[in-house]
């Protein structure tokens, strides 16, 4: 058990890693990648919602759609159950947890409409995961979120010294420089059924 | 405005993929093969038109503090739509596009265009522009798919080009997904700048002008704030 559970929270940070290699997320990779103090807020957003809604949805899949038979249902509640989350958690950590507030709270709103959030949930279901496995797939996505942001933006600090041609200023540099980051995750593939054979 | 022009401006002046820089998920992991790209750009047009047209008319009663969630339910429906017919008449398609179909929903162009068109403009102009939008969509994840296919498989809509010893496998996996958009979107810089045209502006100023989600908040609420 222990030993699945590792391969798939390998498997999403490292191999199946959700924006260099499954393209989920995208849009905050681009767009929040530029300093490294946001880009570590916004990932800790990323990790703690993944998770959360990873163990919310997995419960709400299994004891209400499933016995209904409302499982064409799924994308529907999904996204709706996540961006009440992201409400409720914001409103929480509001009350309760100021500091944990003042990090993460500017970067909770742009998440319901992350799909990397609602991709997580839904794969889960996918692939026929239970509750601790849709727990850990949910924190190792958000890790491998994670360390792909604070990679890129440590790569982009060196990019955005360097003097492109001019067509290629700005966002497709970027995109070049994402596609050489995304070519060295490659090299994992294989690297965690190795491990824990 | 005219109403061809509503139709041409989603598919040049202002298409969502390279212009205006929305929906990058779907474009970057769909275009692997023509047929599958082609399928994506069609149920993303389908759910853009009859989002559109629902939102619209019904943009006097729904109250703008919940307006976000509105949009929501309505696209998910469209989605969901698309996902039992596409399951049900194009199994292989629905196989081959996996995750990418439902996520159609958090697809910002649609959401964007809710927000940015919909929301303020009578219901056929806002099909107009589901159209075009849709349309300037299915082009560019066509032509990423073709290049893409081609150098990655050597093949075009599945049949062979070029023999298998001459491919580049890498185009078809995730880093030659970054590549291509990246030099389709310095390919059009560079045209238009040729041209004479203002080069495409991408603002590199804060993280919310980038955040595509940015153009349907205009950044009026929390983006605000998340930019600093």
């Amino acid at each position: 058990m222990a030993k699945s559970l590792m391969i798939i929270l390998f498997t999403m940070i490292l191999t199946e890693n959700y924006v260099l290699v499954r393209f989920l997320g995208i849009c905050p990779f681009l767009g929040v990648s530029k300093n490294l103090s946001s880009a570590v807020g916004m990932s800790m957003a990323v990790v703690f919602v993944m998770t959360l809604s990873s163990a919310a949805t997995s419960l709400i899949y299994n004891f209400l759609l499933l016995p209904y038979a409302l499982e064409y249902m799924v994308t529907i509640v999904f996204i709706l159950v996540i961006a009440a989350l992201v409400q409720l958690v914001e409103i929480v950590l509001k009350r309760y947890m100021k500091p944990l507030y003042n990090a993460l709270g500017v970067y909770l709103p742009l998440i319901t409409t992350n799909c990397a959030v609602l991709g997580v949930t839904i794969l889960n279901v996918d692939n026929g995961y239970g509750f601790t496995e849709s727990v850990i797939a949910g924190l190792g996505a958000g890790l491998g979120f994670f360390l792909a942001m604070v990679l890129f933006s440590g790569i982009r600090i060196v990019v955005n010294r360097a003097k492109p041609p001019k067509c290629f200023e700005g966002l497709p540099i970027t995109l070049v420089s994402a596609s050489l980051t995304s070519l060295t995750f490659m090299g994992f593939s294989g690297l965690v059924e190795g491990i824990f054979k | 405005m005219g109403k061809l022009k509503i139709v041409f401006n989603g598919i040049l002046k202002e298409n969502p993929v390279l212009v205006l820089v929305l929906g990058t998920c779907p474009v970057l992991a769909v275009s692997v093969s023509v047929a599958g790209a082609l399928g994506m750009g069609i149920a993303a047009t389908f759910v853009l038109i009859g989002s559109n047209a629902v939102i619209s008319a019904l943009r006097k009663i729904i109250p703008s503090n919940v307006r976000i969630p509105c949009y929501i339910t309505v696209i998910a429906t469209f989605v969901t739509i698309v996902m039992m017919l596409i399951k049900a008449f194009v199994p292989s398609l629905y196989a081959a596009l996996g995750v990418y179909l439902p996520l159609i929903v958090v697809n910002c162009i649609i959401l964007g265009r809710a927000e940015m068109f919909a929301a303020k403009n009578k219901m056929l102009d806002s099909i107009l522009d589901g159209i075009g939008m849709g349309l300037g969509f299915t082009l560019i994840i066509v032509i990423m798919a073709s290049i893409r296919e081609l150098l990655g498989e050597g093949s075009w809509f599945g049949v062979s080009i070029i023999p298998e010893e001459y491919t580049i496998g890498v185009m078809t996996r995730s880093p030659g997904g970054f590549l291509t958009y990246g030099l389709l979107m310095a390919a059009l810089a560079a045209i238009l700048a040729k041209k004479g045209k203002k080069p495409l502006k991408f603002s590199t100023s804060n993280g919310c002008a980038d955040c595509p989600v940015a153009s349907a908040c205009n950044g009026s609420h929390e983006c605000e704030e998340g930019a600093e």
